[in-house]
């Protein structure tokens, strides 16, 4: 069945027209409402798009980044300021789904993919988003929490902190078929150091639970210590705590517990 | 429910079609333009066979809204050969043993097309991350990386 396309030049007339239409779709580079097309999804009926220039910004000064809701991953490896992202940009598809695919799309990427939104999870990410009610700041747990009630609204932006160094922030994609696979689990983990000493550990994983999700158990046993071999040993083992993973073809809820720990314990001290 | 009318430029040619609305980039080359060259595997962006390069950068046409491309340059496989003659990337598909089946091919070779328009001097981790996102089931992949590096080396000396 054919639909309506509704193209507007403005975002906030776009997510005016997302929020009054249920059966309205916002197209951003088109990898997951393209294929539910191609699927034939009869609950799409209208899709909304919008070619406002304020999607595809990026403002990389500041310790807090912003990034339009339209920027793809393939932007995002073009910027050298933007480094610290460069890991799970480049985790994500082939160089085509690069080129399309959006940040703002990723935030509504179902498991096993949306890996770059364990990257925004770890660095507590805030996402402005648009609606029937105005604009407003979500935190990106209650964004992820909330995500399937959030179809009627825009995602403009986001924004995150920026590390203060390489070492503060770390990603790891555990995948089956290299380069590129569905992800096995995800791991991204934030820590600042403030006087030798962690101070606001996040920890964020996928593919362990419905949603993108923190391991708080691991970030209680990271904060206020140093990153020694007894630290990142009690964080390892508590990696698994509150995780609900389920079984698909890429691996078994058993399997996905099993290995959380290990590569928590890998991207903590550093190996390859 | 009204066609759109949509026009772009195709291989270096205008053309002008009338689409539904949701139709994808691929069902408008194949079924209204007659480009039979890129193929539909997955519909989901899993097997690269339906690549082609909007304003020379590499996408996946069944995953594009067709009426996006309006105004743009659309180049496919059918495009990629020069007058009478191979392209150099089909040339070294061809003395490479590169296609068995053929499927992936079209896909393959505008993933690779895409690289060395950018790089023409690629090392082998580029080509492999270049071809990442397109499924081959027959060759094994090393007879395509080989005739990509192939082809960049004959550009290079040429």
């Amino acid at each position: 069945m054919a639909v309506t396309v509704k193209t507007f030049a403005n975002a906030s007339e776009a997510a005016g027209a997302l929020s009054a239409d249920r059966s309205a779709r916002y197209l951003g580079g088109g990898t997951l409402v393209m294929r539910a097309l191609n699927e034939g999804d009869v609950s799409i009926s209208t899709v909304v798009r919008a070619s406002d220039q304020a999607l595809t910004r990026i403002d990389a000064s500041g310790p807090r980044i912003m990034l339009g809701a339209g920027v793809t991953f393939a932007r995002i490896l073009a910027e050298r300021d933007l480094a610290f992202l460069h890991a799970p940009a480049r985790s994500i598809g082939g160089p085509a789904v690069r080129n399309m695919g959006t940040i703002g799309g990723n935030l509504f990427a179902p498991s096993p993919y949306g890996d770059f939104a364990v990257a925004l999870l770890a660095l507590d990410a805030t996402i402005a988003v648009q609606g029937g009610f105005g604009t407003r700041d979500v935190p990106i747990e209650e964004f992820l929490q909330a995500r399937d009630r959030q179809a009627g609204a825009l995602v403009l932006s986001v924004s995150c902190t920026r590390p203060a160094s390489t070492d503060a922030f770390r990603y790891r994609k555990i995948a089956r078929i290299k380069p590129k696979g569905g992800s096995v689990i995800t791991l991204a983990a934030h820590l600042p150091i403030s006087g030798g000493r962690i101070a606001g550990a996040r920890i964020a994983l996928g593919s362990m639970a419905p949603t993108q999700i923190r391991a708080r158990a691991a970030e209680r046993a990271l904060e206020g210590r140093s990153l020694d071999a007894a630290t990142i040993a009690a964080a390892a083992s508590a990696a698994g705590e509150g995780t609900s993973p389920s079984d698909n073809a890429l691996g078994s809820a058993w399997y996905r517990r099993e290995i959380v720990g290990v590569h928590l314990r890998r991207l903590l001290s550093g190996q390859e | 429910m009204s066609k759109i009318p949509l026009q772009f430029r195709h291989n270096g040619r205008d053309v002008a079609i009338f689409v539904d609305g949701g139709t994808n980039l691929l069902v408008a080359l194949r079924e209204l333009i007659g480009d039979m060259t890129p193929k539909f595997g997955c519909g989901q962006g899993g097997c690269g066979t339906c690549s082609v390069l909007i304003d020379g950068e590499l996408h996946l046409s069944c995953l594009t809204l067709a009426e996006t491309v309006a105004g743009r340059s659309i180049e496919t496989l059918d495009g990629m050969k020069q007058g009478p003659n191979l392209h150099p990337l089909q040339r070294a598909f061809a003395d490479n043993f590169a296609a068995q089946c053929g499927y992936c091919t079209p896909g393959m070779l505008m993933a690779a097309k895409a690289l060395l328009d950018r790089n023409p001097s690629p090392s082998r981790a580029d080509v492999i991350e270049a071809i990442s996102g397109n499924i081959c089931r027959c060759t094994g992949y090393e007879p395509i990386i080989n005739a990509i590096l192939a082809a960049a080396g004959g550009r290079a000396s040429a």
